[in-house]
């Protein structure tokens, strides 16, 4: 196993009163794509938005508990938001390109941090696209509205967007669920490219997906009360060949969910 | 049943019928007796022979000037209020007071702005009666309406859109600053020109704060007093010292406000509405 990049310890997340996530603990390696499964309503968002602390743009969510990420704690009181969602990337469920350029979409995340310097800025445009698998796409028409790509493509716009910041884990909120069949296995691929110097963590509804794509999966499910739980965590291969718990063996089988 | 129905039918046609009537007569009227005063001269010229010949050019420079010192009040301070409202108080209890205040604010009549106006802008904080305080007034006035809109159109802007943002490390400021307004640009736009139209019309704010009857000069500083064209038509109509006689001048003023305000309502429905085609397209 690698070294661990992420390690999440007795997490508890609450809207207003309600227990939507219950004591989470798990590791998330360096390097690798880690997979979270389980039905819809589970938790599996509010999990991912918690290592990147986007719970806390929605009014009375409360976490508790520890996400330890290269050794600090991202919950603790002088950790700057700003440096940690530059170093925790995130692309979402929907393609959410701005309203702008292709170019300007990549150049965001460097604009806001004050870089003016052109030549900088388009060399790390190009080299994000490239990453992202869109260079040749769209190397011609990088003036043109990123609102005229097709949907497969504005996503790899947004992991490029991502990618120009220089994150060193990215999370993936079922990037792909919008997607036709076959820009979602482009985007399978892309991910499998940037494992090699990335942290990967998605979300999926597809269990297919997890199977095709990770190295670790987690499964999670809700309790009696609604709140979400871990209930198994280890490498892809043993999670779907031979699951310890019998729920997490009828949801691969597809007996619910 | 069918005949009740028939009734019903009549009753809401004619409704319609009494309100577009009425549109129509009035734009009519002013229209026939109105086109033929108008000419260069009567745009450019002031008043002469005790304001029943000349122009109207002092009233419509008044009008324009105390719209624009308006417009430069109320546009930061309304659509900062509704930045506030949707972007930072977001489902706070005191942004729900903010806007209760605000609707209020839309409901008072306009005469009490006036005399607000006169006892705050003109004795309190001492600037006179002139432009900027005949300017200001009709700012409280329009207020409501610049943040209405803009946060109409701050709420209009999708939710992905921040959350793209925040995820890559853009602070509140720099998403409101780089995302969030430019997009809503055409709906701020929208309602600040309503406003203009709306404020320019206004005759009761302006009364006590600044407005006068005739000068000869032209206003040369933001505290002069100016003349207007709503107060104009007023006092053509009802101190002139020979009504029958300034008709025309009435009828002549009255279309060019007319024709300020319709043209400035025609640009804010057609960026509306350029607006809501680029969404569906």
């Amino acid at each position: 196993m690698n070294n661990i990049k992420i390690s999440v310890k007795n997490l508890n997340i609450y809207y207003g009163n309600f227990l939507a996530l219950k004591d989470i603990t798990l590791d998330i390696p360096e390097k690798s794509i880690t997979a979270i499964i389980g039905p819809s309503g589970c938790g599996k968002s509010t999990f991912l938005r918690a290592l990147n602390r986007m719970n806390e743009l929605l009014p009375n969510v409360r976490t508790e508990g520890e996400v330890i990420l290269d050794g600090q704690n991202i919950y603790n009181d002088d950790v700057d938001l700003v440096s940690l969602r530059r170093k925790v990337g995130m692309v979402f469920q929907r393609p959410n390109p701005f309203p702008k350029s292709i170019f300007e979409n990549v150049a965001f995340g460097l604009r806001i941090q004050g870089i003016k310097n052109r030549e900088q800025i388009e060399e790390i445009v190009e080299l994000s696209l490239r990453r992202a698998a869109l260079w040749d796409e769209v190397k011609d028409k990088l003036h043109k509205s990123a609102l005229e790509l097709s949907g497969g493509q504005q996503q790899r716009l947004c992991i490029a967007r991502a990618l120009a910041v220089q994150p060193e884990v990215i999370l993936m909120d079922e990037p792909a669920s919008a997607l036709d069949p076959i820009a979602t296995l482009r985007i399978e691929d892309l991910m499998r490219e940037l494992k090699e110097e990335y942290t990967i963590v998605i979300v999926t509804h597809n269990m297919q997906q997890a199977a095709r794509v990770s190295d670790f999966t987690a499964f999670f499910l809700t309790d009696d009360n609604r709140a979400g739980m871990l209930i198994e965590y280890g490498r892809t291969s043993e999670i779907f060949t031979m699951p310890k718990d019998p729920r997490t063996e009828g949801y691969i089988t597809g007996r619910y969910g | 049943m069918k005949f009740r129905e028939r009734i019903y039918i009549a009753i809401t046609a004619l409704a319609v019928v009494i309100v577009v009537g009425l549109l129509f007569f009035i734009i009519f009227d002013i229209f026939k007796n109105g086109i033929g005063v108008i000419s260069w001269e009567f745009i450019s010229q002031p008043p002469r022979e005790g304001m029943t010949k000349g122009g109207i050019f002092p009233a419509l420079y008044g009008t324009l000037l105390r719209t624009l010192l308006m417009l430069i009040f109320v546009v930061p301070v309304g659509i900062f209020t509704a930045v506030y409202l949707n972007e930072y108080g977001r489902g706070k209890r005191f942004s729900k007071w903010i806007r209760l205040a605000i609707n209020n604010l839309a409901s008072i009549p306009s005469i009490v702005f006036g005399l607000f106006g006169l006892g705050f802008f003109v004795l309190f904080l001492r600037l006179g009666a002139g432009l900027l305080s005949a300017a200001l007034t009709v700012g409280l006035l329009t207020l409501p309406l610049v943040v209405v809109s803009t946060e109409e159109a701050l709420k209009a802007v999708p939710n992905s859109y921040r959350e793209a943002g925040f995820a890559l490390g853009a602070t509140k400021w720099q998403v409101i600053k780089m995302i969030v307004l430019p997009q809503a640009l055409p709906g701020i736009l929208t309602g600040a020109i309503l406003s203009v139209s709306r404020g320019m019309g206004e005759v009761a704010p302006i009364l006590f704060t600044g407005v006068a009857y005739y000068l000869p000069y032209l206003p040369s500083s933001i505290f002069d007093q100016f003349m207007d064209l709503g107060y104009h038509i007023y006092i053509m109509t009802t101190q002139s010292f020979n009504v029958e006689l300034t008709k025309p001048i009435q009828y002549g003023s009255t279309l060019v406000l007319l024709m300020l305000t319709f043209s400035l309502n025609i640009v804010a429905i057609l960026i509306r509405s350029k607006i809501r085609r680029g969404r569906i397209g």
